[in-house]
């Protein structure tokens, strides 16, 4: 275990956290905002992988296709507010999992029809491949640094927009009173198409980043999903301070857990015991980790004031 | 909802009359899945709490007759009582965290446990991991009922199916059950008079995944494979909306809704009069077919039913 080694996996860890936070934060607005759990967040993860690889195909341009693909992935998430999810906001929790589920399976099934059901491969214009040295003999790959720096980006330019906006402001209002919001001549129907488009294309750019490493396919989504909601249960939801918190904290562990527990396991224990046990308690971690926090503080990290 | 049973009852010699097994194999498996939805109507529809994390009990029981078979313990007491002790433990586990929240909490810890569970099983190489494992020999019980014999099966699992919706909506209707719908129905007043959610919202929580643990050791004989599939986060889904579509909180609808669902499945799979493209694309049509039922059809199938409220 040498010191290149754990900064290289410190530095994907950080990769890993900034793209849930890309999820989480929209997620987490959606929920915080309209009071909807939206299990199809990933779905539009997925929308956005897809749209920019195809764009970018047909093009030839990266950028071209990462704008189309941000632009698509906003009208389809506009698209299933107005559509579908509009209905939803006054219902119960139990209906809005089931119809936002039944999403899932339409969307997944749709993207198989249109570009098949096997993993497409979406490619790296050449400016964006290869590897910068970093401090001593690290080398680590351009595309991974350019994924945390505009994650970073987008987490600044968010707290801007929420904390020191116009939007932002009638963001929070909303959060904290809808019916008062309402009453002061606000939209709140548009507000709210607005906030669902924005936290749609915050996933979408979260997708056609993670296309390049991993692979494309349908139900992709889901697998990072899951792991966005143990983000938001960390943080405490409803909170863009939790997401970002609760985010860094699951990349890391989740990828300095997958990379070490096995090895630290061998060493202290036995050989057998880190073979045997470390792959299994290295999946398990964040979940642990999600146990542990919800046994000290039910309510996340950083509770969202208001509710 | 008798005349449902006696209908069920009947299957098995029509079935051989016909020389149609296969309807013997798919209401079997309605049934299975009746029973784990009976357990989860239980804390979904009468508790209030929704568990999107149902399926891990289906594959703890699952897990413990494959595991134990393949130790080359085949005693089917044996591992149906430890499919229903390692599933209420579990249960325990979970439950003692999540229930102390509710709402969108309680779905996703819910949710993330289960997920959880799921890469245990993937990561256990020994016992399959992603591939799962073969299930050599069913359940055995010394002779008394032999699990290889469809139509004996299919009688064991009706006669645990009818002790189940008879149990269910004994302890529904018990204080006990009464209690948990209180909590349901206004938590504030339940406290108010000198009763702690808590105790009783955990103890349904453990209840209802001892029960499903047990349609999980049903259902790794009825398919004599198991794999972490059993526990993927989209059985949960379809567990919850068999509760919905059958009925939320009655009697007849997890049994109901299980049959809907199942059916429904089978026949956008199956069904030769559907073009082609229904076949190849059918969870395109299930989901939207689930978001309408959602939107439109609240009541479920069990409203269908002459005199069956929801019993609240």
């Amino acid at each position: 275990m040498n010191l290149v080694l754990v900064a290289e996996q410190t530095l994907n860890g950080l990769q890993l956290g900034v793209m849930l936070f890309l999820l989480a934060a929209g997620l987490t607005l959606v929920f915080g905002i309209m009071n909807l759990v939206n299990l199809a967040h990933g779905a539009l993860y997925m929308v956005g992988a897809y749209l920019a690889a195809y764009f970018y195909q047909t093009t030839g341009s990266f950028a071209l296709g990462v704008l189309l693909g941000l632009a698509g992935t906003l009208v389809v998430g506009i698209v299933v507010e107005l559509v579908a999810l509009r209905t939803l906001y006054e219902r119960d929790h139990l209906d809005q999992v089931l119809a936002t589920f039944g999403l899932i399976l339409f969307f997944n099934e749709l993207i198989a029809i249109l570009w098949g059901r096997s993993a497409i491969y979406s490619t790296l214009p050449p400016y964006l491949t290869g590897h910068v040295e970093l401090i001593g003999s690290l080398r680590y790959p351009l595309y991974r640094l350019v994924i945390i720096g505009v994650g970073l980006a987008v987490a600044v330019l968010l707290w801007f927009v929420v904390s020191r906006t116009r939007l932002g402001m009638l963001i929070r209002a909303g959060a904290s009173n809808r019916a008062m919001v309402a009453a002061l001549g606000i939209n709140i129907r548009r507000l709210y198409t607005i906030v669902f488009g924005f936290g749609a294309a915050l996933a979408g750019l979260a997708g056609l980043l993670a296309g390049p490493i991993f692979s494309v396919q349908p139900g992709m989504g889901e697998l990072i999903l899951i792991q966005v909601f143990v983000v938001i249960v960390i943080g405490g939801i409803g909170s863009i301070r939790g997401a970002f918190a609760g985010a860094l904290i699951v990349g890391m562990v989740d990828t300095l857990g997958r990379a070490f527990l096995k090895p630290a396991l061998s060493a202290i224990i036995s050989p057998a015991a880190g073979d045997a046990a470390g792959p299994a308690l290295a999946s398990m971690l964040i979940y642990l980790l999600m146990a542990a926090v919800l046994a000290f503080r039910p309510e996340g990290l950083f509770p969202s004031r208001g509710s | 909802m008798v005349a449902i049973l006696l209908l069920l009852a009947a299957v098995p010699p029509v079935a051989a009359l016909l020389h149609e097994p296969f309807y013997l194999d798919l209401l079997r498996r309605v049934m299975i899945f009746a029973i784990a939805a009976i357990s989860l109507n239980l804390i979904l529809g009468y508790g209030g709490m929704v568990s999107f994390g149902h399926a891990a009990y289906l594959g703890i029981g699952a897990y413990a007759v494959g595991v134990l078979s393949h130790h080359g313990i085949d005693n089917g007491w044996l591992q149906w009582g430890i499919a229903i002790g390692a599933s209420a433990l579990v249960a325990a586990a979970i439950g003692s965290i999540s229930v102390r929240t509710s709402g969108i909490y309680f779905i996703m810890i819910t949710l993330a446990f289960t997920q959880m569970l799921y890469y245990l099983g993937v990561s256990i190489a020994k016992y399959g991991g992603d591939d799962g494992m073969r299930l050599n020999v069913r359940s055995q019980f010394s002779g008394l009922i032999d699990l290889n014999d469809p139509a004996e099966f299919y009688y064991l699992v009706f006669a645990i199916l009818s002790l189940f919706l008879y149990l269910s909506h004994r302890l529904v209707n018990s204080r006990f059950g009464l209690v948990l719908q209180a909590t349901r129905l206004n938590e504030a007043r339940t406290r108010a008079i000198g009763l702690s959610p808590y105790p009783y919202r955990l103890a349904a929580f453990v209840i209802s995944g001892a029960m499903c643990g047990l349609a999980g050791a049903l259902l790794a004989n009825q398919t004599s494979f198991l794999t972490p599939e059993f526990m993927n986060w989209t059985r949960s889904g379809e567990l919850m909306f068999m509760v919905i579509l059958g009925g939320i909180a009655t009697t007849a609808g997890p049994l109901l809704g299980a049959a809907g669902l199942l059916l429904l499945e089978d026949v956008l799979q199956g069904w030769s009069v559907l073009p082609k493209w229904v076949h190849e694309h059918w969870q395109l049509y299930l989901g939207v077919i689930l978001v309408l039922v959602v939107l439109y059809a609240k009541r479920g199938l069990a409203g269908l039913l002459p005199g069956n409220e929801r019993d609240d």
